[in-house]
């Protein structure tokens, strides 16, 4: 039984901003499947006893002050685009897609 | 733009009932940012508040800011929420260069802060608004947009993005549905904006500047025909950011929507932007697409779990609010509702109590506030916290005023000269000379010049008709250049003619 269908990896695809041909949308369909599989085996073994949890300590509350620490300078911030302008990250056209 | 049709408010309100909804965010005023420790300041030069935590370098993890929990709860406790005793952030994902991480820190279905609700006053009523919940979260970067011939993203060749406020903590405050305002709607909305924002200063936790977007609010609007019981499909106008516009946003959009509705056509869920220059909303982004976010625990952060006993202890310690402390003032001040409502919607009060708290009588320090001050601040199109005058000074002016060195009329050129930056009032007093004229001897010698002038006048007093006094003692304050007491001119003057009252 195939849980994960064409379309939803198409979906997934559209909102992940990747172009997939549609071989790949098969390829990937089949192993988001076993992948979801495996993950699915975790609710065999999971018994009321077992709380679920989201994280692999057990921990709560880990707070930081609040204080101050250094930023990077502008300089070094900048230091990783691919596109700079008036000192901010030059992305493109967001709403182009849309449009 | 397509210009839209619009029913007027009135035959909209005849045929429709509004339901609304508003979600409120509010930066907080933390020192450092939510999960790392860059500064919080606005007006930095662009991406200088930034480090490998906000800007979402590899490997980078964020740590929560212990502040921003409790001021969060804070919140939650003032405006009656219950407080999760158990919960967590949640990832937001969606894909927009807002945020470098491609998603946002936020919280799911697990809020802070829950149940709860804000008593308002429209109108003499008050309007019980429910709080569905209380969040969370990150705010995310500034873009701007470039080419395009309107500056906004629409029709914009690319835009450029400071990350200075990615990161800054921002509650999310969330009404559940509040049906029945009728045609008060609009006020209501305004009503809830305002009383927030004065919570959450009383509260110290944000500085709530809504012209630097501290506190900004999206508007949830449906209509539903008279009669009907289900509620209509809302539209979310984005990003209002001051209160008059909260109000104008509701107005405006009933009438689009109403208009919609009599013609036959459907409301759309849909993100709206409103135009401040107009007061409409045109059509943003579809909802149904934009709605995929894929939430999941934040595997990054542990849980909240806060401490019932530090909970309590926050709740016992926390300040006056604003609902209580008008009721308090208004009974220490003895003024009616009117006045005091009047005072709320000209955001004096804590102005009127300043100058009180100061040692000027209450109705002293009501009466320049809301009048020759509110008078100053609406001819300079300021709020009245914003004029250049202290409650210390007002205070100062009413002691001179009881203590009988000015008159109401020199009073008010004090204030002029305070305002106009001639220093303090004392100051003002000496410069421009504006003692009231005490001395009997300088005082006598203007009424003699006065009745010597006026020969006509003194004679019809002499005769018994007393109210020509008026017109004297008009050309004593003349002559003395407003600084003479009146009242002690009018008995001098009343004496040398040889009459009584």
């Amino acid at each position: 039984m195939s849980a994960i269908t064409r379309d939803e990896v198409a979906h997934l695809a559209r909102l992940s901003r990747l172009a997939l041909a549609d071989e790949e949308l098969d390829h990937f369909a089949a192993q988001l499947d076993v992948i979801i599989g495996a993950v699915a085996r975790v609710a065999e073994v999971a018994a009321d006893d077992i709380p679920p949890s989201s994280h692999a300590l057990p921990l709560t509350n880990v707070y930081r002050p609040d204080e101050v620490r250094p930023s990077l300078t502008p300089d070094q911030a900048l230091s990783g685009a691919p596109a700079v302008e008036d000192g901010r990250f030059r992305v493109p056209r967001i709403l182009g897609e849309e449009a | 733009m397509s210009t839209e049709t619009l029913m007027p408010y009135d035959e909209a309100l005849e045929r429709f009932e509004p339901v609304l909804g508003l979600e409120t965010h509010v930066e907080l005023g933390t020192a450092s940012k939510m999960f790392c420790g860059c500064p919080t300041t606005f007006g930095a030069p662009p991406n200088t508040h930034v480090c490998p935590v906000c800007l979402a370098l590899p490997g980078a993890l964020p740590t929560a800011n212990a502040a921003a929990i409790e001021s969060t709860i804070r919140i939650g406790l003032a405006l009656n929420c219950s407080i999760a005793e158990w919960c967590r952030f949640a990832r937001k994902n969606y894909f927009y260069p807002d945020m470098p991480k491609n998603y946002q820190i936020s919280q799911y279905d697990e809020p802070l802060c829950s149940d709860g609700y804000l008593d308002v006053e429209v109108d003499g009523k008050t309007v019980r608004i429910e709080i569905e919940r209380v969040h969370l979260e990150e705010d995310t970067g500034k873009s701007t947009h470039v080419g395009g011939a309107t500056g906004r993203i629409h029709g914009a060749d690319y835009s450029i993005v400071d990350y200075n406020r990615a990161g800054i903590p921002l509650v999310e405050i969330v009404t559940k549905p509040i049906p029945g305002t009728d045609r008060l709607a609009p006020e209501v909305a305004r009503a809830y904006g305002t009383e927030l924002r004065e919570v959450m200063r009383g509260l110290g936790v944000s500085d709530v500047r809504m012209e630097e977007g501290s506190m900004r609010f999206d508007v949830n609007v449906s209509l539903m025909p008279r009669g009907s019981s289900e509620w209509g499909t809302r539209t979310e106008t984005k990003n209002v950011n001051s209160l008059r516009s909260v109000e104008r946003s509701v107005r405006g959009e009933i009438e689009r929507q109403a208009a919609i509705l009599a013609g036959g056509g459907r409301i759309f869920q849909e993100t709206r932007h409103f135009h401040e220059n107009t007061g409409t909303t045109t059509s943003g982004r579809s909802k149904e697409e934009a709605q995929d976010y894929r939430y999941f625990p934040e595997p990054d952060l542990v849980p909240i779990a806060p401490d019932t006993a530090w909970v309590a202890s926050l709740k016992a310690a926390l300040p006056e609010l604003p609902s209580a402390r008008r009721k308090r003032l208004q009974q220490e001040w003895g003024v009616s509702d009117l006045d005091m409502a009047a005072m709320h919607n000209a955001d004096a009060i804590g102005l009127v109590e300043a100058t009180v708290a100061a040692g000027a009588p209450p109705a002293d320090a009501r009466k320049w506030w809301m009048g020759e001050l509110a008078r100053r601040a609406n001819e300079a199109g300021v709020p009245l916290s914003e004029l250049l005058i202290t409650p210390d000074q007002i205070a100062r002016v009413c002691a001179m005023v009881a203590g009988g060195a000015l008159n109401d009329k020199l009073a008010r050129q004090v204030l002029e000269g305070v305002l106009n930056g001639e220093g303090s009032p004392d100051e003002v007093v000496a410069a421009r000379g504006l003692q009231i004229v005490n001395d009997e001897g300088e005082l006598t010698a203007i009424i003699d010049q006065v009745l010597a002038d006026n020969a006509a006048a003194a004679d019809k007093v002499r005769s018994g008709k007393i109210a020509a006094v008026g017109a004297l003692v008009g050309g004593v304050m003349k002559a003395s250049r407003g600084k003479a007491d009146a009242g002690r001119a009018r008995e001098l003057l009343l004496e040398k003619l040889g009459v009584s009252e």
